[in-house]
């Protein structure tokens, strides 16, 4: 069965997505992430989107989700490289992402992170 | 003078026909030399026609016509369905709404996407749409 692959980097997650999803292979994405992210306490996860040349309300809402049970999961999500053509068609369709962080391209993500996760840290030490 | 110059038709009856109206949608909108933006509207608004389509209409099919009038090349697709219907029209076209799990950005959303949009749909008569994307 098709699988789209969940890379581990030390505390975060790389996950690139490279085809055309059908709805059940993004469902079944959004399982193994919430499935890696618990079993790897992973601190962040990063979404490369730079190959996907359509993001339609049913993958916008698998992001927002994954954005979202990441959260509670104790994992931020950066989703990054989205097309321009694709974010014009996006905001059109009324789906603005709200809750999701963004970054232009990996780097910028990976920093994003990082940046989150210190933020995190510094408030856990006040407490 | 309104010509049509090539049509063809897709079952939309599982979620992998989704991927290949997708497929189509984007092909034909290269074919006719759209902007990548507007080749991006066209795909995405026949993604959520047929899953709107699969999801709520219970499966049906996807019509492509490449339209020439007085030279003015343009993509129409219909999506039809013999699902339930739509009871309130009204109400399916505003903004947010949804019956189902989809974010309720389907219809109103997809309208923003193109530049004609038709929809014709009775209880028990099955849904119509039709959108039309100009070059």
């Amino acid at each position: 069965m098709e699988k789209i692959p969940i890379l581990r980097m030390g505390e975060f997650l790389l996950v690139t997505i490279q085809i055309d999803m059908h709805d059940q292979l993004a469902l079944k994405l959004q399982d193994d992430l919430s499935t890696a992210i618990s079993r790897n306490a992973s601190k962040g996860v990063l979404i490369d989107i730079s190959s996907l040349e359509m993001v339609d309300s049913f993958i916008g809402r698998m992001v927002a989700d994954i954005s979202g049970m990441g959260r509670i999961l104790g994992a931020e999500t950066v989703l990054v490289g989205m097309q321009p053509a694709v974010a014009i068609t996006l905001v059109e369709l009324g789906l603005s992402l709200p809750g999701v962080a963004t970054a232009l391209n990996v780097e910028r993500g990976m920093a994003l992170l990082r940046q989150k996760i210190d933020a995190d840290g510094a408030d856990d030490g006040q407490r | 003078m309104t010509a049509s110059v090539k049509s063809g038709e897709a079952p939309v009856r599982s979620e992998h026909d989704i991927v290949l109206a997708r497929q189509q949608v984007r092909r034909l909108a290269q074919e006719l030399q759209f902007s990548l933006v507007d080749q991006t509207k066209m795909v995405t608004a026949a993604s959520e026609l047929a899953r709107n389509a699969l999801v709520y209409g219970r499966g049906g099919t996807m019509h492509w016509i490449i339209l020439d009038v007085d030279g003015r090349k343009g993509l129409r697709l219909k999506f039809a369905d013999e699902g339930p219907g739509i009871p309130n029209m009204e109400l399916a076209m505003t903004d947010g709404w949804t019956s189902g799990n989809g974010l309720g950005m389907g219809l109103t959303g997809t309208k923003r996407l193109v530049n004609e949009f038709e929809i014709d749909s009775a209880v028990g008569a099955g849904t119509r749409v039709t959108i039309t994307r100009w070059k």
